[in-house]
């Protein structure tokens, strides 16, 4: 486990909708590549090399520094067994890490479980959001789950503050816990107990946080800054989780435009975020995932791609070991699976091992579901 | 105690529509359940509002150019539409046969899709399945416009398996094998869209559907068993006479009207909650021929339905809470400004209406709630219920104060709990407010000056029911 001056944080962001792993670390050496990619090859003098064979789609361009500056982890080829082409299907897989069974227990949760056990800290998981991803699922974990962090509280109409502290009081009474009412009443308790608590602190945050970093005005960009002022407050919290608009990654059509858009936000915001906790001094401990449930089909569908199997993932921060693991996928196609998708050869959750075991030093495999060799990147 | 017809229509009018106030459930008891329910279930034609008067103090809302624009006519409509379960079949289609405009990005089409379920929201299944296979949004959406005789994009095929029709398995078996989800898009390529017109000046005009016979793939495929030179049309035949089409309509169904489903792709090793109740639901569907308002006449009549036990045992959604809220206090019954505001409330509760967050649609129940939305619900609904200036609240007081010269805290809180519900609390939320009205002192309404007092502290009691975990539920 890497030595921080404070305890690990984990952030991770889910690139949803399937992410096109191979335009965005490209095989531009591989003529298959062309071959694959008629309508949506990205024109070569365009391309970011990182070694002679692979390079970054452009719009990556802002992450090109933390690559040369050894920070960020690039794992190849990753996925899972019999991948699922079903997005709800294999984003849960990735959440729950449970590609048999229907998991509901995020793998979070779980995080989030063995770090505060007692769930003395409302904030330990906090999701930049709306809903509760099912990553961070779990049964009596609670997650603060905050849509915009400037406008978050209860009862906030009350405008006397006598006032509004005696109703404020009044509800902490009334969602004590009740005997016999059901598990959906103790939870709708539970959270508003913790939403209350949770309010109270959060509300301090953007009091505290001191920066000139610019974020997209987009809602990835919304969230990663609220992620980096909670992160800043120093309020306890060791996981962050948030997602890019659900499903946007989907790009079935017109792909070329969109998917320049979607991975320039991701690139734009991560750079603003690992930026903004360096000026701030609190970079040391955080170390950010991003991932997404599956990558996308070998051959484009003249606009865009389906669905497919083998993806990318990528980790960024101080303390990781940047570099490629796993292996590119061949392009070669007796090696495609069925219908021209990627073979995986990182299991998603030898990654998360790697996070767990030695980032967060919680034990992996029974988080995970068993053990995974982990990869070198921390 | 409260009277029992009053709760089971109370009941009935929050699962068949988004509530009533108390004058109108009062008179439905009147009319008596059973006509009730085939009065909702037999709307015809009639739009259920004064659309001329909408129109007029709405201009933008004749030609919804803006999804914000759709979304503030559906929520004035769900409002104010007294064919109350005709308009709530149109949220129950938008859940389950989900396109999102944040592809789309045509809010006209996108609106028109919204006025075709409300419009077919109680015909048959195949009509249904047919109108979607032929929708410009649901094309544009799931990608059939991508889809050709030569390069088959199957995202549609297996989405109309998965999510809107058959379900990807139930009773521990798959429904249908990935050879299937291939027949069935090769079966709608050439489902297309006609060449639209330029965005400039005026912006996106309506998709329009075209179908394209030179990309449409005519070869033979064998779909679920069957083997022929299937287009759409003879797939969605095949889809409506499976029974996992009854069991995933009829499993909808109760979800959205009695109680609580886990979400589709759990069915197939998930069985449902009550095997009769699907069973008689299933059982009409076959009779009737598909018939939607036959499967809801069941369901209206059923004692599953009307059962004690399924009354607030649902988290209501956003719209229930949102809707609900406004049909209590009595607000925007008419043009006003401000609507709006109101409009965007179940968007910020996890609803945005139009905006599904994926093709599965919203995970209900339980899942409405997590502490940020909690915030938003709470906040949303107590600041209505709180406002002594609303009608709907006015009438409340009124009534409250018909309970006697000087009501003790215990009666007060019964009362008030009667009138918007009638709710029950737990008793540790009930000893709570008790102990909360005690201290405020006696409540008497004699004077001018006692009664706006009085009229303070129901506000002050209706904003802290609207708090309560109970009131969560519907």
């Amino acid at each position: 486990m890497v030595s921080t001056v404070k305890d690990p944080v984990l952030a991770v962001m889910s690139l949803s909708g399937g992410n096109d792993g191979m335009n965005t670390v490209i095989p531009y050496n591989n003529p298959l590549y062309r071959d694959y990619r008629p309508s949506l090859g990205i024109p070569e003098d365009q391309i970011i090399p990182l070694t002679d064979q692979l390079g970054l789609h452009p719009a990556m361009a802002p992450l090109k520094k933390y690559w040369d500056a050894g920070n960020l982890a690039i794992i190849l080829g990753v996925g899972y067994p019999n991948g699922s082409l079903s997005h709800f299907r294999s984003m849960d897989i990735w959440a729950t890490c449970e590609p048999d069974e229907l998991g509901l227990t995020g793998w979070l949760g779980s995080v989030i479980h063995d770090v505060d056990p007692a769930g003395e800290n409302v904030l330990t998981g906090v999701n930049f959001g709306r809903g509760l991803p099912r990553s961070l699922a779990k049964e009596g974990v609670a997650v603060a789950s905050v849509g915009d962090l400037s406008t978050y509280g209860l009862l906030t109409d009350i405008g006397a503050e006598a006032q509004r502290t005696e109703a404020l009081d009044l509800f902490g009474r009334m969602y004590a816990p009740a005997i016999g009412q059901g598990a959906v009443d103790d939870y709708i308790r539970r959270t508003g107990i913790e939403a209350l608590k949770g309010a109270d602190i959060l509300s301090t945050a953007p009091g505290m946080y001191r920066s000139e970093v610019e974020y997209a005005s987009s809602a990835m960009g919304g969230y990663l800054r609220d992620m980096a002022q909670v992160h800043n407050a120093d309020f306890g919290a060791r996981v962050l989780f948030t997602t890019a608009p659900y499903n946007i990654f989907d790009t079935h059509a017109n792909q070329s435009v969109g998917h320049a858009n979607l991975l320039r936000d991701v690139a734009v915001n991560v750079d603003s975020f690992m930026t903004d906790i360096r000026q701030l001094g609190k970079s040391d401990n955080v170390t950010l995932f991003f991932y997404s449930e599956f990558g996308r089909r070998a051959m484009d569908n003249g606009s865009g791609t389906d669905h497919g199997t083998g993806g990318v993932a990528f980790a960024l921060g101080d303390h990781v070991k940047g570099g490629l693991y796993g292996e590119y996928p061949s392009l070669e196609a007796g090696k495609l699976e069925d219908g021209g998708n990627l073979q995986h050869n990182v299991d998603f959750r030898q990654a998360y091992t790697t996070l767990l075991d030695r980032w967060m030093g919680l034990d992996a495999k029974a988080i995970v579901g068993g053990s995974y060799e982990a990869l070198d990147f921390i | 105690m409260p009277d029992e017809k009053i709760a089971l229509m109370a009941h009935l009018l929050r699962r068949a529509g988004y509530g009533a106030s108390r004058d109108e459930i009062e008179a439905r008891v009147a009319q008596g359940y059973d006509s009730v329910v085939e009065e909702l279930l037999n709307p015809g034609d009639d739009p259920g509002i004064d659309e001329d008067l909408m129109y007029r103090a709405y201009p933008s809302y004749f030609d919804k150019a803006a999804i914000e624009t759709g979304q503030t006519e559906w929520v004035y409509r769900m409002i104010n539409n007294k064919y109350q379960l005709k308009e709530k079949m149109a949220l129950f289609w938008h859940t389950i046969l989900c396109a999102g405009d944040n592809k789309v990005d045509n809010a006209r089409t996108t609106a028109i899709q919204i006025d075709k379920f409300r419009d077919m929201g109680m015909g048959n299944f195949k009509d249904m399945l047919m109108m979607l296979s032929t929708d410009p949004a649901m094309l544009y959406y799931l990608d059939n416009i991508e889809s050709h005789k030569t390069a088959v994009n199957e995202n549609y095929g297996r989405e109309l398996l998965e999510l809107f029709s058959i379900g990807v398995g139930m009773d521990n078996e798959f429904n249908y094998t990935e050879d299937d989800v291939k027949a069935c898009a090769r079966a709608f390529t050439g489902w297309n869209l006609a060449p639209t017109i330029p965005v400039f000046p005026y912006g996106r005009t309506p998709f329009e559907f075209r179908f394209d016979p030179a990309d449409h793939d005519y070869g033979e495929k064998t779909f679920l068993g069957e083997t022929g030179n299937w287009d759409g049309g003879d797939i969605v035949d095949i889809i409506c006479k499976q029974p996992a089409t009854a069991r995933f309509v009829a499993r909808k169904l109760y979800d959205f009207f009695v109680a609580d489903e886990p979400p589709v792709p759990s069915w197939r090793l998930s069985a449902p909650r009550d095997l009769a109740a699907i069973q008689a639901l299933e059982k009409a569907y076959f009779d009737s021929g598909y018939e939607i308002t036959a499967m809801l006449r069941v369901l209206f009549h059923s004692d599953f339905f009307k059962d004690e036990s399924v009354r607030f045992a649902k988290v209501k959604s956003p719209a229930d809470v949102v809707i609900g809220t406004m049909r209590m206090v009595g607000d925007h019954t008419e043009p006003k400004p401000g609507l709006f505001f109101v409009a965007m409330e179940p968007k910020y509760m996890g609803l945005d209406l139009m905006n599904p967050p994926t093709v599965e649609g919203w995970h209900m129940g339980r899942e409405w709630i997590n502490s940020g939305s909690l915030i938003d619900r709470i906040n949303f609904a107590s600041s209505m219920l709180g406002n002594t200036d609303l009608p709907g609240v006015k009438k409340i007081v009124d009534r409250l104060m018909g309970l006697g010269d000087v009501p003790t805290s215990e009666q007060f809180l019964n009362g008030c709990l009667d009138l918007v519900g009638p709710l029950d609390l737990a008793e540790e939320t009930r000893s709570q407010l008790t102990e909360h009205l005690d201290a405020g002192g006696a409540l008497k309404h004699g004077t001018e000056s006692e009664r706006n007092d009085f009229t303070k502290r129901t506000g002050e009691a209706l904003k802290m029911i609207a708090t309560t975990s109970e009131f969560q539920f519907g």
